[in-house]
């Protein structure tokens, strides 16, 4: 890919829609989840909200990394050395959550 | 669509052996490594407490009768954050759940967009805007860290009525030791949690401001090009992004 140096005399214009584009759907998703937060019950719905934060968190963090740290523009081996090692943090949240379960259960 | 990368002219930032190894400069392949282990240490953190939260009883638990409407804070069960976090400032005596929070999650998320668009500027060498969008990521990392301190603050200093416990005393507020909410571990991994991203907002900062210094000084242009605006971004967004994490398993779950 041939790229060359902008000389400040020939200014580029701003791109910046995309970036902002990003900073609106942030913006609603954080605004929708204070929505399921009080608009499902608490009681009754207790997994359908923990279900709808964790995945918003997962598409904000998507729009993040992706958008305003330009991740998806590197190239492959970039995003997976980056990517791959942040996906076993998953198996450390599942079993140490699951063992806090059985502590509680043994504490009774 | 893409935006224009300077990080890949070879010119400017190849390696010692000549070439550029993942088509990024070196310091920024380095900042992603370091951004990498502090995910493992914010993951630590997080999954901490989501450990002593599940191993703690839940208030249904105790009082089956019990519903979010009716919760009343104890130091036996795990409190509701909902109910933890509710005071906004100079609207004392209301209950605003979440709601500065969510201000505080907003200016955060704004911080990120002005960073980036730093970092736009960055990439098209244009001085005055790159001026401009990191003055207002400072402003936003200020803003951001003076909520957190009046947050602590009224952690730390509870409410007028306290907690009374079965000896009959009282507790105001939490601290390391006593907790007015619930258990002490709640405050525990309040202050280490949050205390430890706000650590970060403060290095980040101290950092944007040291690169704004340099390029109103006019060493970026005369380096030819921001790419140090971009690993500083790279910092920054993730501080952001450790927050949205935060928000999510610290207040709404």
């Amino acid at each position: 890919m041939e790229h060359t140096v902008n000389e400040p005399s020939e200014r580029q214009k701003p791109q910046t829609k995309i970036l902002w584009k990003v900073f609106w759907i942030l913006l609603i998703l954080t605004a929708f989840e204070f929505v399921v937060a009080f608009g499902l019950d608490a009681d009754d719905f207790k997994y359908t909200k923990i279900g709808i934060f964790i995945i918003m968190t997962i598409v904000k963090a998507y729009y993040i990394v992706g958008t305003f740290m330009h991740l998806k523009d590197e190239v492959k081996s970039m995003i997976w050395t980056v990517i791959l090692p942040a996906l076993f943090v998953v198996w450390l949240l599942v079993a140490l959550v699951a063992e806090g379960g059985y502590i509680g259960l043994v504490r009774k | 669509m893409a935006v224009a990368k300077t990080s890949l002219n070879p010119d400017h930032l190849a390696w010692q052996g000549g070439t550029q190894p993942m088509k990024v400069g070196y310091g920024k392949l380095m900042m992603w490594i370091f951004l990498l282990s502090d995910t493992f240490t914010f993951s630590a953190l997080l999954i901490s407490y989501g450990l002593i939260r599940y191993s703690a009883p839940a208030f249904k638990d105790i009082i089956p009768d019990m519903t979010h409407k009716t919760f009343e804070f104890s130091q036996v069960y795990w409190p509701i954050p909902e109910r933890v976090f509710e005071a906004v400032p100079f609207l004392h005596g209301l209950s605003l759940p979440l709601v500065f929070v969510g201000l505080m999650t907003f200016i955060l998320i704004f911080s990120s967009v002005t960073m980036v668009l730093a970092v736009e500027a960055g990439h098209r060498r244009d001085k005055a805007d790159v001026e401009k969008w990191m003055l207002w990521t400072i402003l936003g990392g200020f803003t951001f860290l003076g909520s957190q301190a009046w947050e602590w603050g009224h952690f730390i200093t509870g409410t007028e009525g306290g907690l009374l416990l079965a000896d009959g005393t009282k507790v105001f507020g939490a601290n390391l030791v006593q907790n007015q909410y619930g258990p002490p571990a709640f405050a525990d991994l309040f202050f280490f949690i949050t205390g430890f991203h706000g650590t970060h907002v403060l290095s980040g900062v101290i950092l944007n401001i040291m690169v704004f210094y340099n390029a109103s000084n006019g060493v970026y242009e005369k380096r030819g090009h921001y790419e140090m605006i971009e690993k500083i971004g790279l910092y920054w967004h993730f501080v952001d992004l450790v927050w949205v994490f935060v928000f999510t398993f610290f207040y709404l779950v």
